[in-house]
């Protein structure tokens, strides 16, 4: 099998959009809710389970012709949870103000659905190489939902992006406001309904 | 091989554990010094802070050395010092959990532009977590020079803002006095249009009651500790 296949770049792209975790397999939206009030800690949050599922998903699939099946489940959570720690001990040996930043995020990562839904569906029944893509491929879906959800929040909530104010003053005095509900976590759950709302009724073939 | 078995499953367990333990201790031991490193940095990070020191892409250690003068702890009772060095280590964590006679209370003696600051770490509890800052005195040890505040947990966009520029501007762009007349007051921290009567404040975050709440306590506790010492 080449290592850019139908399959494998099925299982890299489907997760970005048509196939996307939180939009229509529903899982992470906790996650989703909590960090997506301004854009950069998205966009870490992002990266890091990126890394963490490709990795995990990578790990599992070696191992799992070996991993006893009454206790797989116990051996993919080891695994998540190792190397969750070994990226949170990283960030704060090399990058100590980004691990600041993240705080309990970081820790948290062991607890979103994706990672365990992908090393139980995909990477317990597929070889090495696919699984990291397919981890890749989920890991960039979830980031993509939560920059878009993150960019409307931060630019309605404080007319700032990345910090960086967007919004000018003028606009402010001609009577404009910052909307206080978007900092509330049902604003990200609404903004999300929107996301799947589009999704589907571009794609009708998703519709059940 | 049959991975269903009741033995296999036990060896394979102890063995993934035992390996799992060995990878872990490895990293976080071969990684302890330069993670307490960035610790020690972080802490003169904010302190410089607090001071209104620009540190971007400066020396920090070199830039600290310069402007701490000292780091004596203070005897609660008498407002005195009690030894001439160890401010820098003290937790205030753990030094808060003793009761008041007994703390040892950490104080940073710098010079800025050759006029004396005193800068007082402060520690207290917001929403999720703990919160602690350094508030810079004059040396009237009574007019704000410059704050600092941080915290590990709050809710990005609300209490988190207590670590804004615009939060932190307020405590030096009027001045403000932690005492009148010669007894500690504090600075409160109200409701944004509310006044404060006979202390001087500053506006809380809106969406951020309790952090805000918090930060007023901490202020009240923490620079109340020093009251000995602010007297004399």
């Amino acid at each position: 099998m080449s290592l850019f296949s139908k399959e494998n770049r099925e299982a890299f792209l489907s997760p970005l959009w048509m196939n996307n975790p939180v939009t229509m397999q529903v899982l992470g939206i906790c996650s989703a809710l909590a960090v997506t009030v301004k854009l950069e800690p998205a966009l870490v949050m992002g990266l890091s389970v990126t890394i963490i599922v490709a990795v995990a998903n990578l790990v599992v699939s070696l191992l799992r012709n070996t991993i006893p099946n009454r206790i797989r489940i116990i051996v993919q959570l080891v695994v998540v949870a190792a190397l969750v720690t070994i990226v949170s001990e990283v960030l704060k040996a090399f990058a100590y103000d980004v691990s600041v930043q993240l705080s309990v995020y970081v820790g948290l990562i062991i607890t979103n659905c994706i990672l365990m839904g992908r090393l139980e569906a995909f990477a317990m029944a597929n070889g090495p190489w696919s699984s990291f893509l397919d981890g890749l491929g989920n890991g960039f879906g979830y980031a993509a939902i939560l920059v878009v959800v993150a960019f409307v929040r931060e630019l309605f909530s404080a007319g700032t992006l990345l910090g960086f104010k967007v919004i000018p003053d003028c606009v402010y005095e001609f009577g404009y406001m910052n909307n206080g509900l978007m900092l509330m976590p049902p604003m990200a759950l609404i903004l999300l309904g929107c996301i799947i709302w589009f999704q589907r009724a571009k794609n009708p073939e998703l519709n059940d | 091989m049959n991975t269903n078995s009741n033995t296999y499953t036990i060896v394979y367990a102890s063995v993934m554990v035992v390996i799992v333990a060995f990878l872990l201790a490895f990293v976080s031991s071969s990684l302890k010094d330069k993670q307490n490193e960035n610790v020690e940095l972080d802490k003169k990070k904010q302190i410089l802070s607090a001071l209104n020191v620009d540190i971007k892409g400066a020396d920090v250690a070199q830039l600290y050395s310069e402007i701490v003068m000292a780091e004596p702890l203070l005897d609660y009772q008498t407002g005195a010092v009690k030894a001439e060095t160890g401010a820098f280590d003290i937790d205030s964590k753990f030094e808060n959990a003793k009761p008041l006679a007994e703390r040892n209370l950490p104080l940073f003696v710098c010079q800025i532009d050759s006029a004396t600051k005193y800068v007082l770490p402060v520690y207290g509890a917001g929403l999720w977590g703990p919160i602690w800052g350094y508030v810079a005195l004059d040396a009237d040890k009574s007019t704000i020079f410059g704050v600092y505040f941080s915290h590990a947990g709050e809710t990005p966009g609300l209490g988190a803002e207590i670590t804004s520029a615009a939060f932190k501007q307020q405590f030096t762009e009027t001045p403000k006095h932690i005492t009148r007349n010669g007894e500690f007051t504090s600075v409160a921290i109200v409701k944004p249009g509310k006044v404060a009567e006979d202390v001087d404040y500053v506006n809380g975050i809106s969406g951020g009651t309790i952090t805000s709440q918090g930060v007023d306590a901490m202020l009240k506790d923490g620079l109340g500790q020093y009251v000995n010492f602010l007297k004399q």
